[in-house]
């Protein structure tokens, strides 16, 4: 095993080892190989644990935005004063498996894994996140959404590694929402990022578990706008939101739900977080 | 700066403040079945191993986490603190451990460790953890036998009786 201690030395160890697993809160990574999976011959684990610069984010007030190391955890996004800043992701963040997955599990890992019941990447996709990709070739910048390609598959080639993550710092209601058989220690049945932004008087609606990747829905986003910002009432929209989020989802059945229920959810979902934008704007005035 | 460097096979871990050597560790083995098969400390218990059911709870430079998602090869420079230390140095209980006792919060007993661990550590940060808090930070230990009850009223008795001293 290779434990790098700088970005640096990951990359160098990325670019020298052919055949290579990268271990980052190891919450998915351990689960497969306690379950059968074997390291192959050759195989190096490469720890991101010892990384400093990958365990910490970093606000940038005058650009606007806080940079987020890939191996921040889970807890680290529901501490303050992160909380204040990018609430939709801290929401997201806690709603994720248990205090001891949290405190294990990584941002940057979940990008990687590009599950499309990812909860912090559905709240980056809301978010319009951007991601610093690097190798030893170079570094790209890459919207976390075109990231991912598929259910589990990103265009991530085998010497990258997810540096940090890039959120904006907006003024406006954020939320997440989802559901499952529990309150908590749940992976999304359906889940909803509502981000608004107040200056630009813009509405983005990222759906997770309704699709082979996290879906953005630019037919809801418009009809939020007008209620949010055009002074649609919001009795007249509700049906017309929750068919638009409906019609962008293109859920599936499996073990954990079916295709019908998850349809529905979501548009549930989806006008629950505009209600609660509506609430909270009334509370603001 | 330099890469570290570990065998997975052969390392050291430092457990409850100790060195200890593991020798013929299986390639990518999780720290639950070096801390269970080469080190013979069975207190911490595995059952799901995939993260769920929370028996497998340890810290790891005190932080709560379970043992079966990390790579024992990974945790070589932490300090790793299992439910071997949780009694007083002379073997009787923690206080965590005798209220669990007196309150019936034991039944089958596979998934006390683990829950105190996780009580130990919530109760160390927050003394004074409300009944909401307490559930949250126990969502990821589950108990088929007792239903909480009587685990929460165990918790209750720790906080008053630290509140008193």
């Amino acid at each position: 095993m290779i434990s790098p201690q700088t970005v640096d030395d990951a990359l160098d160890a990325l670019s020298d080892t052919p055949v290579h697993r990268l271990l980052a809160g190891g919450t998915d990574e351990m689960v497969k190989l306690n379950h059968g999976a074997q390291l192959r011959q050759f195989e190096t684990v490469i720890s991101l644990s010892r990384i400093p610069e990958l365990s910490m984010w970093t606000l940038d007030t005058a650009g606007r935005q806080i940079t987020i190391g890939a191996a921040v955890s889970w807890s680290q996004l529901t501490e303050a004063p992160f909380v204040e800043h990018v609430p939709v992701l801290a929401q997201a963040a806690r709603t994720v498996g248990s205090p001891q997955i949290r405190n294990a599990g990584t941002i940057g890992g979940n990008v990687a894994t590009a599950s499309p019941a990812g909860d912090g990447l559905c709240a980056l996709v809301a978010l319009d996140a951007m991601a610093t990709v690097r190798s030893t070739r170079g570094t790209r910048r890459v919207r976390v959404a075109e990231l991912t390609t598929g259910p589990k598959r990103t265009n991530l080639e085998p010497d990258e590694l997810i540096v940090s993550l890039d959120v904006p710092l907006t003024h406006g209601f954020q939320g997440y929402t989802k559901v499952g058989v529990r309150n908590a220690m749940v992976i999304s049945l359906a889940g909803v990022a509502l981000v608004v932004d107040d200056d630009r008087q813009s509405v983005s609606f990222a759906l997770g578990s309704v699709g082979p990747t996290i879906l953005r829905s630019p037919a809801a986003e418009t009809v939020a706008a007008n209620v949010l910002f055009g002074g649609t009432h919001l009795g007249d929209a509700m049906s017309q939101l929750a068919a638009a989020i409906r019609k962008t989802a293109r859920p599936i059945d499996d073990h954990r739900s079916t295709a019908a229920y998850r349809r529905h959810a979501v548009g549930v979902l989806a006008t629950r977080l505009i209600e609660r934008a509506l609430i909270s704007r009334g509370a603001s005035q | 700066m330099t890469d570290v460097i570990v065998d997975e096979r052969d390392f050291e871990l430092t457990i409850n403040g100790a060195r200890v050597p593991v020798r013929g560790a299986a390639p990518g083995a999780s720290l639950l079945q070096v801390l269970r098969d080469q080190l013979q400390l069975t207190g911490t218990k595995g059952a799901c191993e995939e993260g769920e059911c929370g028996s497998c709870s340890v810290l790891v430079d005190g932080v709560l986490m379970c043992s079966c998602l990390v790579m024992a090869a990974s945790v070589t420079d932490t300090a790793i603190t299992t439910i071997e230390s949780v009694a007083r140095p002379d073997g009787s209980f923690s206080d965590v451990q005798q209220a669990f006792v007196d309150c019936g919060a034991v039944q089958c007993g596979f998934c006390t460790p683990g829950l105190v661990m996780a009580v130990t550590d919530l109760l160390n940060q927050q003394p004074h953890a409300d009944r909401e808090t307490v559930r949250e930070a126990l969502a990821g230990n589950l108990c088929r036998c007792t239903g909480y009850g009587r685990i929460l009223a165990a918790i209750d008795q720790v906080i008053s009786q630290r509140a008193a001293q």
